[in-house]
């Protein structure tokens, strides 16, 4: 049962960053389709940065730095999508799918070469390793291990919240999701603003691919991305109606069973039940569908999002 | 002279075939840029064994086809892929479930063939119809419970994926030790397709009817979306949702059809593939990325059917020629990001195409002008 809540702490950790940087970024009219890719490239950067830091580095200083760099790598990615959508006004649906595919083959080509380089043309595997990073992190009270990514994350849900509904700029941010020429007509601009919602966005899903990649493992083969997380994270949006306390609540709902996959063999009745471990793979995705499906019927999406902004339109 | 020039610039169809080999050709670049900060030295030798490809046989005709061969054979569920998501984007709906589809298609096509010995005609028929009740499902999530069909499709692909594993995952289907499904030719020789001019092809064996088969597919799309009712239906429907409702347009009847059909396709893409039986289904982690190299495919193709075909050989020209770098230096992968890069380059079409309309403000000019902005306006209906 501890473990069950380990898991679905650092999943929920996971899905509420991932899922209120996809709010942010579609509450500014920007459809997000590539967080999972942004998950990626954060994951990979933040791994290289704890392979890469020497032994006598001190724990805070690992954290830290892995922070900063999945969050920078995160931003860098998402400008991706930001420049193209924004700036080009490019079809975002597929410019996410591209960031998708791009993120994937991309973290597998250079941790590739990452690694060869290491070890000198013996190891061309994609897979990192970061025993020393992944136990940086971790703290415990009593018999309950926690990560300090569940921590930052709780933090980041905190101040999420009171941006989003207690200043100014959530306020404008929003108003160019609803309705971007009114937004314009007071004085906003528009394209900073959309900048804005896809840097944060960039930002929480880099942290959210870290976390992902390192809390509860401590290597990680990127030839497969991150698993379709990133997906998940936009029905946990969805779900949430695109407000960051109802994410937080969605998120958690989602990841227990997400982490029943990985747990249900130390719970004695799952495991007694005749299904086999894939089934368990399964049901995060059937459940988020049927819950979508009864959800979606009256769900207000941001009047704008998906259109690019063009001032000369009415 | 220069007038003419102008106005053959500013056909849309001169248009959209410039801008995809100006994505093709700016995707090679940057591959070769990526190369040369992998390994500089060699980047120039890589880049010309992706390039050259299978042509490095030139010398010997009988092998040379037989890769020629090979390559369309396996550029087949990838320009299938690619019809799939095209359909369903001329009536305004991002099929990014086709990577599902054609999971289940992978799965059933193998089931009925190495489970219950069935003939290759009905195998096929059955990854027919279930890739298009896959498509289906999506649809219906779309038109009655107004889920987006993204977010539908992508739970639907990895349901997908797991059901394929738990179902193809026994003795009866696959060899477990590898983890791996079983030869069809060996364990059901009726299943395998029957050939096609393999003779010409070198006597490769995998060249089968899936060839022809594509090309009449890519034509009879061109033929329903453009001289049918139906097609002309689908798409007013992706034009503007409510107008097409308007008009007497049975909205969610279409979505559900739209999907189905894109569904349909999708699985013909999987058995056509697998049931040459040059490859066997592993287990997998990921869903299949077919689907979304297919993507990928239909934009480059332009949108059009005919196009498709030409993008997606030069997509699998590629990704087959990663298979050609001298792995010491470089990794197949690298192949990947390129067609990635092509991918990402596609969104800057509209871009591309404004440029060009932009110099002259001509009554053709403002033609198009006012054509895209009713099209940014129908999209805003959506």
């Amino acid at each position: 049962m501890v473990l069950l809540i380990q898991y679905t702490l650092i999943f929920s950790a996971v899905l509420i960053l991932v899922a209120l940087g996809g709010m942010f970024s579609e509450r500014s009219g920007i459809i997000n389709l590539g967080l999972e890719g942004i998950m990626v490239f954060g994951a990979m950067a933040g791994g290289m940065v704890m392979v890469l830091l020497p032994d006598t580095v001190s724990k805070a200083t690992i954290v830290i730095l892995t922070l900063i760099a999945a969050a920078c790598a995160g931003m860098i990615s998402s400008l991706l999508i930001g420049i193209a959508c924004i700036y080009f006004k490019a079809d975002q649906t597929l410019i996410g799918t591209a960031v998708n595919m791009l993120a994937t083959a991309a973290a597998t080509v250079i941790v590739k070469a990452f690694n060869t380089n290491r070890s000198n043309g013996t190891d061309f595997s994609a897979k990192l390793d970061y025993v020393r990073g992944h136990d940086a992190f971790m703290f415990s009270i009593g018999s309950l291990q926690l990560s300090w990514f569940v921590v930052v994350a709780a933090v980041l849900l905190v101040i999420a919240i009171v941006l989003f509904y207690k200043t100014k700029f959530a306020l404008r941010l929003r108003a160019c999701g609803e309705h971007p020429q009114a937004a314009d007509s007071v004085g906003i601009n528009v394209y900073a603003m959309r900048y804005a919602g896809v840097l944060m966005s960039g930002f929480l899903a880099g942290l959210g691919g870290i976390i992902y990649i390192a809390a509860a493992n401590s290597t990680w083969h990127f030839d497969y991305g991150v698993a379709g997380a990133g997906f998940l994270a936009l029905a946990v949006m969805i779900f949430g109606q695109w407000k960051p306390e109802r994410i937080a609540w969605s998120a958690i709902l989602f990841a227990v069973f997400r982490s029943l996959s990985n747990v249900y063999m130390g719970i004695g009745f799952l495991h007694a039940l005749p299904i086999s471990g894939t089934v368990y793979n399964m049901f995060p995705y059937i459940v988020s569908l049927i819950v979508l499906a009864f959800t979606s019927s009256n769900s207000r999406a941001p009047k704008a999002e998906g259109i690019p902004y063009d001032k000369g339109s009415r | 002279m220069d007038k003419k020039n102008t106005a053959f610039l500013k056909r849309p169809g001169v248009q959209t075939i410039l801008a995809s080999v100006l994505c093709a050709v700016l995707g090679i670049i940057m591959g070769y840029i990526i190369l040369l900060f992998m390994n500089p030295e060699h980047a120039t030798e890589g880049m010309v064994a992706i390039l050259k490809n299978f042509f490095k046989f030139s010398g010997k005709p009988q092998q040379l086809m037989y890769y020629l061969g090979s390559t369309l054979v396996k550029s087949v569920p990838v320009i299938l892929c690619a019809e799939a998501i095209l359909f369903a984007y001329k009536a305004g709906l991002f099929n990014i479930g086709a990577a599902g589809q054609y999971t289940i298609g992978i799965l059933v096509s193998l089931y009925t063939s190495l489970a219950l010995g069935w003939n290759w005609f009905f195998c096929v028929l059955a990854a027919v119809l279930a890739g298009a009740l896959w498509g289906a499902l999506c649809g219906f999530f779309k038109a009655f419970c107004n889920v987006n069909e993204v977010i539908a499709g992508i739970m639907l692909n990895w349901i997908g994926l797991y059901l394929c594993n738990i179902i193809l995952s026994n003795e009866t289907c696959m060899n477990t030790t590898k983890s791996e499904t079983y030869d069809i030719a060996a364990k059901n020789p009726s299943g395998v397709l029957p050939g096609f001019l393999q003779g010409v092809f070198g006597n490769n064996q995998y060249m089968s009817i899936a060839v022809p088969i594509t090309i009449l597919v890519a034509i009879i799309i061109l033929v329903v979306l453009n001289m049918t009712t139906f097609g002309y239906e689908l798409k007013a429907t992706g034009h503007n949702k409510e107008a097409a409702k308007y008009a007497g347009m049975n909205a969610k009847r279409n979505i559900i059809l739209t999907l189905a059909i894109s569904g349909a396709i999708s699985g013909l893409a999987a058995s056509l593939y697998y049931l040459t039986s040059i490859e066997h289904f592993k287990i997998a982690s990921s869903v299949p990325g077919m689907g979304f190299s297919g993507i990928a495919v239909a934009f480059l193709g332009g949108l059009h059917p005919i196009g498709t075909i030409v993008a997606g050989l030069f997509v699998e020209y590629i990704t087959l020629g990663g298979q050609y770098l001298n792995t010491n230096y470089f990794n197949p992968q690298v192949a990947d990001l390129m067609i990635a890069i092509i991918i990402y380059l596609c969104g800057f079409v509209l871009f591309f195409k404004s440029i060009l309309n932009k110099p002259r403000k001509k009554s053709l000019d403002a033609n198009k002008n006012n054509k895209v902005a009713s099209g940014v306006t129908a999209k805003k209906e959506v």
